[in-house]
């Protein structure tokens, strides 16, 4: 009980409100770039081709495509990551860095590799979208780039570990608290998932680019990628989900319902998140049907410990609801601090949240996905997913974040609510024609607007896709006014700088089990689990690899 | 809520039931997709063969694309995809016809989407990717290029024609 009531009065030391401060100038400023040029591939599929007005600074709707998904996919979400962990695992353990040279060195190894994965992307040498699949080839520095932005990534993510470390031999028998626990659980798993990709960059795609071997072995680079690639959705989904569990029932007034489950579902997520890579290559040539059936059903797994949070994240806003006085059976939802943007952003984040996880459970489904597999339904549900549910969360968290880091007050509270409501609304509309689309058969990637094989009947859903990206313009840059109006404007009075919204749970810490705070065991699990679900396909094909696919540009 | 007894979970029993109702769909859901699997005969592609990308349009049936009758009505497709076009562009057969698609590249990664059918394949240079199609229905089924493939991507598409009878 203690830990929770003195966690209030503890405030990090300025030199780390600015560390984690330039992780949310990065963050922001990449999700402010890329997010422009979404709407110009929105607008194109209605016929509305902005890129000939871009000439020559952008050269075609690919390096645009390019720039949205990296910037908005991987900069914006693992910038403001690792700052928003950091944040949590000291905030959370009253603890400064252990090692803070460390992870200054990772942060610039970051963005480092931030600048090398610019630079050829603005010459378009690099447009070949954020998966980068070979034989289609970018110039060296864009995957050396990336590779140090994952790497500066890990070094972070030692920072994190050696701290907890040093706070749990300082702290010995005392529960880590939750929100530096699932922050380094978070980070631990990155650390797991990044093994895929790191080893496609440095075996194939890095030596290649640079002309030391003639051709890759695209199906294996597939293998790799998306070793990487699902777990990178729950890289993007869990720090939502600390501020959901750890936060955002403070902020309605409530404490979380329980500390046990919440732990539960984040080790779950570290047992179940990597071993599931196959469902996106259901209809790749080069993998056994029988091992796509044994990770479609590890997926379904992995399911679980997010229909767990549900549970538990609204049964903690019930809690806070009718501590407010909400009454009735869903009536108590009127009584959530809607007028918080915080809270509406998270809360709106949530809901659309709940459509793009159905929709993830048909991605997954070994027989469904045939209908799926590379149409706009899969932009649609990402878009509900990283995009909303993700996105939408971190802007909410930035709603208080920015104001505390800064010690400003809020820019423009209604501006703030007005941007969360027009985001969710734009996601929607846009994300529920995307996925109509997807279900009719409309490929992803295709400026539809020129595609030669578009039925007329289709008009309408484009339309509605061109609608949606055009409100979601008018949030991002209502977003950005607000974000820059808050970092710019006077300092606050202390009382009106927000505080840091962590609940406490109904029950205390110190009654969880203590297996639910034990890193090993889970650890080890995680690892049998990758062997068995992704040893033998790995022996064989990387045994059988031939690399031999010259490369080609777009 | 009831005491929780130290040490334990301390679930609530609404959470312990919303856990079970959880387990239950995603087993129904799982099961749903093996009976589809075992009992109907659906399939996803396998592996099939693999091919040197940079011969494999000179040598062997790629050699020679389209449309080969192994019996009455029953079809094998050979297909190349390059950037920015599927070899051939249209393949002709009877109302009824079964075909086989075999595909390949010849340079970066394509996609084949046939309309209206259950063929959605990735085409990986190095690999070929199959699918089995009945055409009961007369008409025109566009298949596209569904995986970006460069600059040309939105105009890379062919057709099946399925004839009607007489």
């Amino acid at each position: 009980m203690t830990v929770a009531v003195a966690a209030r009065a503890y405030q990090p030391t300025r030199a780390e409100k600015r560390f984690v401060g330039w992780h949310l100038v990065v963050a922001i400023s990449a999700l402010g770039l890329g997010s422009l040029f979404g709407p110009l591939q929105a607008l194109e599929a209605s016929g509305i081709d902005l890129y000939p007005y871009l000439q020559p600074l952008f050269k075609s709707y690919y390096q645009g495509l390019t720039l949205h998904g990296v910037l908005n996919a991987l900069v914006w979400t693992t910038f403001f990551i690792t700052g928003f962990i950091t944040f949590t695992v000291i905030y959370g353990l009253r603890r400064s860095l252990s090692h803070p040279w460390l992870n200054r060195v990772g942060f610039l190894t970051m963005v480092v590799g931030l600048v090398a994965t610019a630079v050829p992307i603005l010459l378009d040498q690099a447009s070949i979208l954020y998966t980068f699949y070979p034989p289609l080839q970018a110039s060296w520095a864009f995957y050396l780039g990336l590779a140090l932005v994952v790497v500066g990534s890990w070094i972070e993510g030692w920072g994190i570990f050696l701290t907890l470390r040093a706070w749990t031999r300082e702290n010995p028998g005392v529960r880590t608290p939750f929100i530096s626990l699932a922050g380094a659980v978070t980070m631990a798993l990155w650390q797991i998932a990044t093994l895929g990709v790191a080893a496609e960059i440095l075996t194939m795609l890095l030596p290649w680019s640079l002309g030391m071997i003639d051709g890759t072995d695209p199906g294996l680079a597939r293998t790799y990628f998306w070793f990487t690639g699902h777990p990178l959705v729950y890289f993007w989904l869990l720090p939502a989900y600390i501020s959901w569990y750890g936060m955002l029932p403070r902020q309605v007034g409530g404490k979380l319902f329980s500390d046990s489950l919440a732990r539960l579902a984040f080790w779950l997520f570290l047992l179940l998140s990597v071993p599931v890579g196959f469902h996106h290559q259901f209809v790749d040539p080069n993998i056994p049907a029988g091992w796509k059936a044994l990770h479609a059903s590890l997926t379904y797994g992995v399911a679980f410990p997010s229909l767990m949070t549900a549970f538990t994240v609204i049964a903690s806003l019930e809690h806070g609801a009718r501590r407010r006085g909400g009454k009735g059976l869903f009536g108590w939802m009127r009584a959530l601090p809607w007028g918080d943007p915080s809270v509406a952003a998270q809360l709106l984040a949530g809901i659309l949240f709940i459509f793009g996880g159905i929709g993830g459970i048909a991605n997954a489904s070994y027989n469904v996905n045939l209908v799926l597999h590379n149409t706009t339904w899969v932009s649609g549900h990402f878009h509900l997913t990283v995009a909303t549910a993700v996105t939408l969360s971190f802007m909410g968290i930035t709603y208080w974040l920015v104001p505390y880091l800064s010690g400003k007050r809020l820019w423009g509270r209604r501006w703030a609510l007005a941007q969360a409501w027009t985001w969710a609304i734009g996601m929607a509309v846009f994300s529920n024609a995307m996925h109509t689309l997807g279900l009719l058969g409309a490929p992803r990637r295709t400026p539809l607007g020129e595609a030669p094989y578009i039925p007329e009947e289709w008009g309408p859903r484009l339309a509605q896709v061109s609608i949606g990206g055009t409100i979601l313009l008018v949030s991002l840059i209502i977003y950005l006014v607000v974000m820059l109006r808050t970092a710019l404007g006077p300092k606050a009075d202390p009382t009106e700088v927000p505080e840091v919204p962590v609940a406490e749970s109904l029950r205390s810490p110190q009654l969880t089990p203590a297996w639910l705070d034990r890193w090993i065991p889970w650890l080890v699990g995680a690892g049998l689990l990758i062997l068995i679900a992704y040893g033998p396909q790995l022996v064989s094909q990387i045994g059988g690899a031939r690399l031999n696919a010259p490369g080609f540009s777009p | 809520m009831s005491e929780p007894k130290p040490e334990g979970l301390g679930l609530d029993r609404a959470e312990r039931n919303w856990m079970l109702v959880g387990l239950v769909v995603l087993l129904l859901f799982a099961g749903a997709v093996a009976i589809g699997a075992l009992g109907t005969g659906f399939e996803l592609p396998g592996m099939q063969m693999r091919v040197d990308p940079r011969t494999v349009a000179s040598e062997g049936e790629f050699a020679n694309p389209g449309l080969r009758e192994i019996a009455p009505g029953v079809y094998e497709a050979y297909l190349v995809s390059r950037q920015f076009a599927f070899e051939p562009r249209e393949i002709s057969v009877p109302m009824g016809s079964t075909v086989t698609f075999y595909v390949t590249s010849v340079d970066v990664q394509h996609g084949l989407k046939i309309q209206d059918t259950n063929v959605n394949l990735q085409v990986v240079p190095g690999y070929v990717s199959t699918l089995t199609a009945t055409f009961d229905e007369p008409g025109v089924y566009p298949f596209i290029c569904s995986e970006f493939c460069g600059l040309g991507h939105a105009g890379m598409f062919g057709q099946v024609l399925v004839e009607g009878p007489g």
